[in-house]
């Protein structure tokens, strides 16, 4: 029963959550739809934190990702053994630095007194969460090897019961425990992605780079042509 | 020819007294907030001097501003795939301590310390994390103290002059200093609006007023380090970045902005320029000596029947044309020829324009009795401060640019000299008219408009024709429910 509600019906509160109160956040206080940064307050540290954080999470998400979205290629790219063991020394070493780097962050708001007073209730516990994210990750690619190739057999056939509505989870249920933390965390995490700073993973500005440098916004239609 | 008005601005800076009235007017009006405290959108600094942040005009430090790289324009911080990758960190952000950090004091302990042999004292608190601190910095931390060491001679522009000039800049009994009172340049090439990764800073067509939507920006402050005055702000507790609005809704309602209004001195003229926005490209790639030249001709006469025409078919309403030729800053820039840009060497071609200080006191005692020197071109160059100096922030170094408007603020000093006291030759007076390129009545005009003038002349608001705005945008019952800003938010983080 308690792996049906955690890893079949949590999935879908999580999510529900995400978009319902994400879409409610935007349309009624889109003021506050950012990360408020701290690097005006602290940046020496920030820097060190904030930039190996940003971009190894990023790969390490998008990895996830696409052996969730095409297993069968993510598959096949992992058959060769240089590959396999190229991706596997990549991912702990990016997964390590997301955890100096998270650590760094973390140690950042406790220290400095200015970002700390600007560190909210919902940041600590985002913080916390992320931490034990990154933390149970390593723990699983060191203990748990090779899980480029486990997650396609196990993971991600769990995630894609969740999108057909038919949530398969003996998949996850079978899986050891630290493996069953890390997924229910990371649905946690989507959970409070509308309560907290984490809404500006939404914001890309991409279109910064299509748009002439200058605007101008007028009233009105200012002539015809 | 692509015309727009722009609501633009003269300081003379010969009038500032440096009393600080305009900062305070506009910090109760608007930046009187948490996580605002240490915002000065207008703020008064002492030149020579590093001013606020400290050392803003050094672009090698804060990389503000644009630059060529060949037959293009680019902001100095980098290109656009360039500032994205910067997102996560911002290397040329300045930190609180470029600033100042916020302090109030403990005034409780002053009646609350229990009774003792010492006096109690109210110590300094943060006004950030609320903790004691010691105060090393403020908004004016260097108000009135040039010849210091500490911060007229780290000025750039003072580092740029050489060891004869620097010396004669501090010696005793020659200090020499001036006030420089800074607001947004609201530029028409301006690097915020270039530098916002959400799209969020723009110009408003109809005045040229550059705004950020608080609702767009999602705090990436790419805006504050490109602004090369600084002149954007990050509000922490916010996570926005705000600057300063020229107090539009004062504006819209007919009013004088803040400072404007509040300044002690008669220092601000505010009007219309129009000008054309087809050649803003281009004349922001001229070179550093050229750009305040190019800058004056991109400016149009609001008389020129062309230039009428062509601002019609423009949509420009007439109200907009006619406000355009009662402008003050139209006669001081184009007209007299003697207000020159902040910095144009930054390239953003701000639109508040400065009528520099004529410092050297044009005159020497000669037994008890002052004369004006007979060849003012001589004393200019034993000026006290300087013309290098001052071509360094008005004019991108062309000293020639400066030299000309000091012969005109002098023919003008000549001219009535010679009406009010009548101590001077005929040939005197007619040398210095010459010199200066202006005639009688220019001159005359001169005087009238930096003494005389009452608000209505040295304020020219033009109608913004807010109710059309209005009525074109939204509902006006919904509008009249609201407080103006287009917004019955408070500026304040809800989640």
């Amino acid at each position: 029963m308690a792996d049906m509600i955690l890893f079949g019906v949590f999935p879908y509160v999580a999510l529900a959550l995400a978009i319902g109160v994400g879409i409610y956040r935007y349309a009624i206080d889109r003021y506050s739809y950012s990360s408020q940064s701290s690097q005006f307050l602290e940046s020496k540290a920030l820097f060190w934190g904030s930039l190996p954080w940003h971009y190894a999470i990023l790969l390490i998400l998008i990895a996830h990702f696409l052996a969730f979205l095409i297993p069968t290629g993510w598959g096949t790219l992992l058959g060769s053994p240089t590959r396999l063991v190229f991706l596997e020394i990549t991912g702990i070493a990016l997964g390590i630095t997301t955890m100096l780097a998270l650590v760094i962050l973390i140690f950042r708001r406790v220290i400095n007194p200015r970002v700390n007073a600007v560190t909210s209730r919902i940041d600590w516990l985002l913080l916390a969460a992320l931490l034990l994210q990154v933390v149970t990750g390593v723990y699983i690619a060191i203990s748990l090897r090779w899980g480029g190739v486990w997650y396609v057999h196990t993971v991600s056939p769990w995630l894609w019961s969740l999108v057909k509505l038919n949530p398969q989870i003996d998949y996850l249920a079978n899986l050891p425990g630290i493996v069953q933390l890390h997924a229910v965390n990371a649905f946690f995490l989507v959970a409070i992605f509308p309560f907290s700073r984490l809404v500006h993973v939404v914001s890309i500005p991409i279109s910064y780079l299509g748009r002439p440098y200058q605007v101008v916004v007028w009233y009105r239609q200012r002539r015809s042509n | 020819m692509d015309i727009r008005a722009q609501v633009s601005s003269v300081f003379h800076l010969d009038k500032c007294i440096g009393c600080h009235t305009c900062s305070i007017a506009c910090k109760n009006l608007w930046t009187d907030r948490r996580g605002n405290e240490y915002m000065w959108w207008n703020n008064v600094e002492t030149k020579p001097g590093t001013g606020y942040p400290t050392k803003w005009e050094d672009q090698e430090k804060y990389r503000g501003g644009w630059e060529r790289v060949g037959s293009q324009l680019r902001l100095k911080q980098g290109g656009k795939a360039s500032t994205i990758g910067k997102i996560f960190h911002n290397p040329d952000l300045p930190t609180m301590d470029d600033y100042y950090e916020p302090f109030t004091f403990k005034y409780a302990d002053l009646t609350n310390a229990p009774a003792g042999t010492d006096q109690p004292t109210a110590r300094p608190v943060s006004m950030v994390s609320g903790k004691p601190m010691k105060i090393e910095a403020g908004p004016n931390w260097d108000d009135d103290l040039s010849g210091s060491t500490v911060y007229a001679a780290n000025d750039p522009g003072v580092i740029e002059l050489s060891e004869e000039q620097q010396q004669q800049l501090f010696a005793i009994e020659k200090m020499v200093m001036f006030h420089l009172p800074r607001i947004c340049n609201h530029c028409t090439n301006a690097a915020c609006v270039a530098s916002c990764p959400s799209g969020a800073i723009y110009k408003r067509g109809e005045d040229g007023i550059v705004l950020i939507n608080q609702d767009k920006c999602r705090g990436w402050r790419m805006c504050v380090s490109a602004c090369p005055y600084k002149k954007t702000y990050y509000g922490w507790a916010t996570g926005k970045s705000e600057k300063c609005i020229l107090c539009y809704p004062r504006q819209e309602a007919g009013e004088a902005p803040g400072c404007f209004h509040s300044c002690v001195g008669r220092i601000r003229y505010l009007g219309v320029l129009l000008y054309d926005a087809d050649r803003i490209e281009a004349t922001a790639m001229k070179a550093d000596g050229e750009l305040a030249a190019a800058q004056r001709e991109m400016i149009l006469d609001p008389f020129d029947p062309e230039v009428i025409k062509a601002a019609r078919e423009g949509g420009l309403a007439d109200q907009i044309i006619e406000a355009a030729q009662a402008s003050p800053v139209y006669k001081f820039v184009k007209e007299w020829g003697i207000a020159l840009p902040l910095h144009p060497e930054f390239r953003t071609l701000p639109m508040l324009f400065y009528v520099p200080p004529l410092l050297p006191v044009l005159s020497s005692e000669n037994q008890g009795t002052q004369k004006i020197s007979n060849d003012f071109f001589t004393s200019l160059e034993q000026a006290r401060l300087p013309l290098k100096y001052l071509a360094g922030m008005f004019s991108g170094g062309n000293e020639e640019e400066v030299e000309a408007v000091y012969r005109r603020l002098i023919a003008v000093r000549i001219q009535r000299r010679a009406e009010s006291v009548g101590d001077l030759s005929e040939a005197e007076l007619l040398n210095a008219r010459e010199l200066s390129g202006l005639d009688r009545d220019a001159l005359d005009a001169i005087f009238r408009m930096t003494s005389l003038t009452r608000i209505k002349e040295r304020i020219v608001i033009p109608p913004m024709l807010r109710e059309q705005a209005i009525e074109a945008g939204m509902d006006p019952e919904d509008y009249k429910q609201e407080m103006g800003f287009g917004s019955r938010k408070a500026p304040k983080r809800r989640w």
